[in-house]
């Protein structure tokens, strides 16, 4: 399992494989999905250090996010890590694959689906890293929305207390929830600001630049300290036209004309990554 | 039972470094002689019970037994989802501890009263529940789940002094019988125990002869002790600290029904969520029904109705 050199062409084919594996099961949470493939990219294509899927030194990753699961099996079949005909499985009857991710399928550390709870088991998988003495991290992707959830601070305010700088969560700041925009929701700004003020260290960066959110990671401080955040600006449905900032996406399944325009807009948007 | 308990994990603490305690800010003069002894594997979470949990799941995850302690319904009610999909899904080594069962906390008014915390554990399939009934079923509990590779619910009462004739006896998913008689069975919930052998003894005056059992745990559940000791018994009661349904006395039912016994269970326990009502544990219990003198009329009734 080699890391991937070009993040943009790893993300690339993730993406289509969303499009495709979405298509196919007639189900949603698809602009979901979208807006972390380029998170996943950056991760499963660079930072997670897995020497293999049971070996406790393990970098712990938590999808707290759940119903962006497609984007995380895509990554790990794109590694190797699932088989990619379990990836066709998806939602299948009978498929381990649903669109929460469960931790039966090996690769997946911890089953998700319900917000709020993510952060605090990468705190206590952090935590215990540290007590084994072991260099491993503990990654947490949570959605902008599920900053909602109370227990999500909790969990903030317990890594910051005991300097768990090897816990980083990753927010998809994204601006989207289930019923609306957040702005209309329940207004999270300034985010990055309330991140530092319960002691992190907060970056704002791009979503969608896999390479330099793998380099800003790589270059996070591993000494007990302040716990790391990136505070990520994505766009809901990425790269699909019909798809981007839409609240209707959130559920929305694809029919099989708009996966094929979906499919004609990532190519475009791939050929757009070439160019620049 | 607190102060045996956190004796009794200090001690296996020494020889097992997986054993991390995590509290939800309580325990004050309880939790200290491990605090002391090994400030390494200790953590007060604050009072945040949702984030202990969690943490106690990430801990487990790779390879601790964390214990979750707080005040009984702090520690199972707040958190319960985090339980649900947290140690019983990943079905994990986490113990949750609650201090504290039925009315032990009888000036501290509702909020502190334990009245479903046994049935809504007891939902969750995954999670074996135990409910020592004094100091040495405690230590004898922990000493048993040492190596118990699934969720643990220790409900540990606030005083825990010794139930004549149990001697510490404790097997996981078994009860474990106080008294023989047969005109009657008296099935207790733990610490409750204590009231059913007093009952006992009330009914022998009349000429009844009550068997007395004292249940533990649940998941796994003694289904096939119970089944054994009410055969041929006409009437049964539960008694319990703990709402009359979804705990001891609803498992009881269950297995009556399923076996298609002949029983007649009187299910004594809480009846509705006790508003404003305070004071000391044996007021309570005088003013709740779960008294000796009440769970006796209970069985003397029960017998008449036959």
């Amino acid at each position: 399992m080699s890391p991937d050199n070009d993040l943009n062409a790893l993300a690339a084919r993730i993406r289509r494989n969303v499009i495709e594996s979405a298509a196919a099961a007639g189900v949603g949470h698809v602009g979901s999905a979208l807006s972390i493939v380029d998170l996943m990219a950056a991760l499963y294509g660079r930072v997670l250090r897995i020497p293999a899927v049971d070996d406790n030194d393990r970098d712990r990753f938590v999808l707290s996010k759940g119903h962006a699961a497609l984007a995380l099996y895509a990554a790990l079949s794109e590694r190797s890590l699932i088989d990619p005909a379990l990836l066709a499985s998806y939602c299948s009857d009978g498929s381990t694959l649903g669109t929460h991710p469960e931790h039966v399928v090996p690769g997946i550390d911890f089953s998700t689906g319900s917000l709020g709870h993510g952060l605090s088991i990468g705190a206590g998988a952090a935590l215990a890293a540290r007590l084994q003495g072991s260099s491993r991290r503990a990654f947490v992707l949570v959605s902008d929305a599920e900053c909602n959830e109370g227990s999500l601070w909790e969990a903030v305010m317990f890594a910051a207390h005991h300097k768990l700088s090897n816990l980083i969560a990753i927010v998809d700041l994204n601006g989207q929830q289930a019923l609306g925009y957040t702005r209309d929701v329940l207004d999270l700004s300034p985010l990055v600001d309330r991140f530092r003020a319960f002691g992190w260290n907060a970056i704002e960066i791009d979503g969608h630049d896999p390479e330099r959110i793998a380099r800003t990671i790589e270059g996070l401080a591993q000494q007990p300290g302040p716990p790391h955040v990136l505070i990520a600006r994505t766009v809901f449905g990425r790269g699909v036209s019909f798809m981007e900032n839409k609240i209707e996406w959130h559920y929305w399944p694809l029919d099989d004309a708009r996966e094929a325009q979906a499919l004609l807009d990532l190519a475009a948007l791939d050929e757009q990554a070439v160019a620049e | 039972m607190r102060t045996a308990f956190a004796a009794r994990l200090t001690e296996l603490a020494d020889a097992d470094d997986r054993i991390v305690l995590l509290t939800g800010d309580l325990g004050f003069t309880v939790l200290e002689p491990f605090a002391e002894r090994h400030p390494d594997r200790f953590f007060n979470a604050g009072v945040a019970e949702q984030n202990m949990v969690g943490l106690a799941t990430g801990l487990a995850e790779a390879g601790f037994i964390p214990f979750a302690y707080s005040i009984a319904t702090f520690a199972t009610l707040r958190p319960y989802e985090f339980i649900r999909n947290g140690p019983a899904l990943h079905r994990l080594p986490v113990r949750i501890v609650g201090i504290g069962g039925g009315i032990d906390y009888g000036h501290n008014g509702v909020t502190h009263f334990a009245l479903e915390d046994v049935g809504v554990m007891r939902l969750q399939p995954e999670i074996t529940t135990i409910v020592p009934a004094d100091r040495e079923q405690t230590r004898a509990a922990l000493d048993a789940i040492a190596d118990l590779d699934r969720p643990v619910y220790l409900r540990l009462g606030r005083l825990g002094d010794p139930v004549p004739k149990l001697e510490g006896r404790f097997r996981v998913g078994r009860l474990e019988v106080l008294a023989d008689g047969g005109d009657a069975a008296l099935i207790a919930l733990g610490p409750l125990a204590q009231a059913a052998l007093a009952a006992r003894e009330l009914l022998e005056r009349d000429g009844i002869r009550a068997t007395v059992a004292v249940v533990s745990s649940f998941n796994p559940s003694p289904e096939e002790d119970v089944r054994e000791l009410l055969a041929g018994v006409p009437v049964a009661a539960t008694v319990e600290g703990h709402y009359r349904i979804g705990g001891l006395g609803s498992f009881v039912a269950e297995v009556v029904a399923d076996a298609g016994l002949g029983t007649r269970i009187a299910r004594i326990g809480v009846e509705a969520m006790p508003h404003g009502l305070t004071g000391s544990e044996d007021f309570l219990a005088e003013k709740l029904g779960l008294t000796p003198a009440a769970i006796a009329a209970s069985v003397t009734e029960a017998l008449h109705r036959l």
